[in-house]
């Protein structure tokens, strides 16, 4: 213990004897630190947000669907409503919210234009909990009920179609019996969303009414169940499985869409090759430094090494130099990070690019997400990767020959 | 003179190899990332620009004012057929196509779907866009009165319809009149992208025009140019071609699709803030590995001060040490880089997730970098000016010795 205190007061004193070349290293280390965990915080808080929404619309964490309706997603593939066991495991733990809905392609015409959407048959009152509409209403009401014969349009769509609230449109879609089904609704409520493409896209209208129009009894199209965190959905996802038995289709957000799910999946590993590769960088200046160091100091070292001083010490003499001089640069890159990822929490617009954040499925407000798992990850990298760097050096340096060293001019 | 003071810094290069070899190795490691990284960005915008218009949207559009953002059956180009006549005529060129299109329910004898129309003229679509020659069954469409409808895989499969299957169409025809015909569906397209395969479909655009009552009209006429640079000048050339009397406008690619260059510059910004990162670690290497190499020069420095030899020179000496390693680092992080990327350029470049992300874009599941000498110059280029920048530093505390204190200075 004692000489470990010995080992790092000289190591310490060391390090501020050149004291301009540490300061230098130190600044590389902290421009590394800093652009490691910002960059991965702005990566992070554009994935979070794009899946955010993406789930928002998608919706839910977990759904259940007829096996052929993701491939053919028509009123011909329907399943019934979830009773029995399936029910208990939807009222069960682990569920924050659960809706039933008939999801169907259709065509709207206003008196002036006509477009292809989707019709989307919603349970309000349980609606309200998972999905985006009930929120985001800008003008007159949600539905009511699921037999609400009122209709929710997107701002654009409104706009596209030249009609207004309180308006008629037709609705046509397809019955079970392949017959043009249509029906007259009037607009009770206009959503807008982030993304422009929910507002153009989707209309929704209460469940029975659609049921009704399309003579399909009481059958549904898809559940979609929200978990508590959309990071952590297998036991979500097995609980509902085993529940939902036979003849249907389970599924976990990241294979519905998966776009979102490679996205997520890719971060991780996009994280650490960023890490590694800024480390990477800086790796050489950092040896460079030590080698340096040591280099300069042959002569003292001998001396060391003939007084008796062991050459571990002085492997972990330098050693510790390395580990010394990454602490402090580290210390000094988490704190700027934070500090300057602090101020723009609330947001960065970005909506000079907003189509183009949009194409790619994300807001044009970003949103940097300091996630402690990261941070702690960047720390561990440069640390761990840090120590084996600096241990040729000082393997070099333990390895003189006394008596070479100390004559050496 | 020169002859020396280059012969000089090389030597002074050697005096510490493993140093000077480190501040190499910071320098080539960088360069290969940055023209591995930046080949790749440019491949992949090539392709992302080149597949995106290719698909449907070409270099230019003529359309009525107003029609880009609302698509509105009314927003029209009248007697398209004559305008597009005379703009081939003029631009000598066969990349020129008159399209209309319109909202309709397509039906077959089991399905419905409400999708996007577009009435193309047969024989000069292949010229402007790809979707001709994807055509995985049957064939595309053959004369412009033809009752016939060529659609996207997915919705051939949803439609539960295929080759030599009727299908009716209904919608509104330009002045808002019901709009109804029977189509033979002649071929089946597969583009990859799955929004297309689902949600579109292609008619003759004489047929089109009775069918929706165009009157002779259409809603774009659709310009490929032979670069992606002359589309400007072409734009300016086209816009002279307008006849004076009709309210028409010509828009580039760049309007009609905004998301496109934006998630390029979205991509593009991104991607700059990690080389500047790269670039400034590696700048901060060279900073130290001149400074100490100055300062240990502190005793040898004093001696040629005084023996003559002006500050200048000696800083020049120093930035042209900077300038050699960088030019080491430089070459040989091209050479490693750029065969690097010529290799992948052959056989392609992909990873896990790559291809679901791709296909937002229609790009492929594999990306070719491109080997260019703007993608195996750029980074470098940078990165050794940015260490010579670093060693400006260094090279002024030259100026600052003083000749007979620098000479007793220990070593």
């Amino acid at each position: 213990m004692n000489q470990f205190k010995i080992v790092l007061r000289l190591a310490w004193r060391n390090l501020w004897r050149n004291h301009r070349r540490t300061l230098i290293m130190i600044a590389a280390i902290v421009i590394g630190a800093w652009s490691m965990i910002f960059m991965t915080a702005l990566m992070r808080g554009m994935v979070d947000d794009m899946i955010a929404d993406g789930i928002s619309v998608l919706p839910g964490h977990v759904q259940i669907h007829h096996p052929d309706y993701r491939d053919d997603p028509t009123i011909a593939n329907v399943i019934a409503p979830p009773t029995g066991e399936l029910l208990e495991a939807l009222d069960g733990p682990g569920v924050v919210a659960w809706a039933t809905r008939v999801r169907v392609p259709a065509v709207i015409s206003s008196e002036r234009d006509t477009r292809g959407v989707t019709l989307i048959g919603i349970e309000p009152e349980r609606e309200r909990d998972i999905s985006f509409v009930a929120g985001d209403i800008a003008e007159g009401d949600f539905l009511s009920s699921r037999d609400d014969r009122g209709l929710i349009v997107g701002r654009k769509l409104v706009e596209k179609l030249e009609t207004g609230l309180g308006k008629r449109v037709v609705i046509m879609s397809q019955d079970q019996d392949n017959e043009i089904a249509d029906r007259g609704f009037r607009i009770v409520g206009i959503f807008e969303s982030k993304l422009a493409q929910y507002e153009e896209g989707f209309v929704f209208a209460g469940e029975g009414t659609i049921q009704e129009l399309l003579g399909v009894g009481d059958a549904i199209s898809e559940v979609a169940i929200l978990g508590s965190d959309y990071r952590d959905i297998e036991d979500l996802y097995r609980s509902i499985e085993a529940a939902a038995g036979d003849g249907v289709e389970v599924l976990p957000w990241n294979e519905i869409d998966t776009y979102l799910g490679s996205m997520l999946a890719m971060m991780d590993g996009f994280v650490i090759v960023f890490i590694v590769v800024v480390f990477l960088a800086l790796s050489f200046g950092l040896v460079n430094t030590l080698v340096m160091a040591v280099f300069e100091r042959v002569r003292e070292i001998g001396l060391m090494l003939a007084l008796g001083m062991t050459p571990r010490s002085i492997l972990s003499q330098i050693v510790t130099e390395s580990v010394l001089l990454l602490t402090i640069g580290l210390a000094i890159g988490n704190l700027a990070a934070i500090a300057t990822i602090e101020p723009i929490k609330g947001g960065i617009d970005v909506s000079i690019v907003g189509e183009g954040m949009e194409m790619m499925g994300a807001s044009s407000v970003l949103y940097p997400a300091l996630y402690l798992k990261d941070i702690v990850m960047a720390n561990v990298i440069v640390i761990v990767l840090g120590f084996f760097a600096s241990l040729s050096p000082a393997w070099r340096a333990s390895k003189y020959d006394p008596i070479r060293a100390i004559t050496k001019v | 003179m020169t002859n020396i003071t280059f012969k000089l810094a090389w030597r002074n290069l050697w005096r510490r190899k493993r140093r000077t070899w480190l501040t190499v190795g910071a320098m080539v490691f960088s360069n290969i990332i940055l023209v591995f990284l930046i080949s790749m960005q440019l491949g992949m915008y090539a392709m992302m620009i080149e597949n995106t218009l290719r698909a449907q949207t070409g270099h230019l559009q003529i359309q009525a004012p107003g029609y880009k953002d609302d698509l509105k059956m009314r927003q029209v180009v009248p007697e398209i057929s004559a305008l597009v006549a005379g703009i081939r005529q003029e631009l000598d060129s066969d990349e020129v196509a008159a399209r209309a299109s319109a909202f309709a329910l397509v039906s077959s004898a089991e399905r419905s779907y409400g999708l996007m129309i577009s009435g193309v003229e047969p024989e000069y679509e292949a010229r402007v866009s790809s979707l001709p020659g994807l055509i995985t069954e049957g064939r595309f469409l053959g004369d412009s009165m033809a009752e016939e409808i060529v659609v996207g895989s997915v919705l051939a499969r949803n439609l539960r319809a295929g080759v030599g299957d009727e299908l009716t169409i209904i919608g509104s025809g330009r002045d808002g009149s019901f709009a109804a015909a029977v189509v033979t569906v002649v071929g089946t397209f597969e583009s990859g992208a799955p929004d297309m395969d689902r949600s579109f479909a292609e008619v003759p655009l004489g047929f089109f025009q009775d069918t929706f009552y165009m009157d002779g009209a259409g809603h774009s006429v659709v310009i490929m140019s032979p670069t992606l640079i002359g589309v400007g000048a072409l734009k300016t050339r086209v816009e002279g071609l307008l006849p004076a009397d009709e309210d028409l406008v010509v828009h580039d690619w760049d309007a009609l699709l905004p998301g496109l260059k934006q998630s390029i510059q979205a991509d593009f910004v991104s991607a700059w803030f990690m080389y500047g990162i790269l670039i400034v670690l590696v700048a901060f290497s060279v900073l130290n590995t001149q400074l100490m190499s100055v300062l240990e020069r502190t005793k040898e420095f004093g001696i040629t001060l005084s023996l003559g030899v002006t500050p200048g020179r000696l800083g020049r000496l120093v930035l042209l040490e900077s300038s050699l390693m960088g030019a080491i680092g430089l070459i040989l992080g091209m050479i490693f880089g750029g065969a690097l990327v010529f290799w992948l350029g052959q056989i392609g470049f992909t990873y896990p997730g790559l291809e679901e992300m791709a296909g937002k874009f229609n790009l492929p599941g594999r990306i070719y970098p491109q080997f260019s000498a703007v993608g195996l110059l750029t980074g470098p280029v940078i990165l050794l000016l940015a260490s010579m920048a670093a060693s400006i530093y260094p090279a002024l505390r030259i100026h600052w010795l003083e000749p007979v204190a620098a000479m007793r200075a220990a070593e």
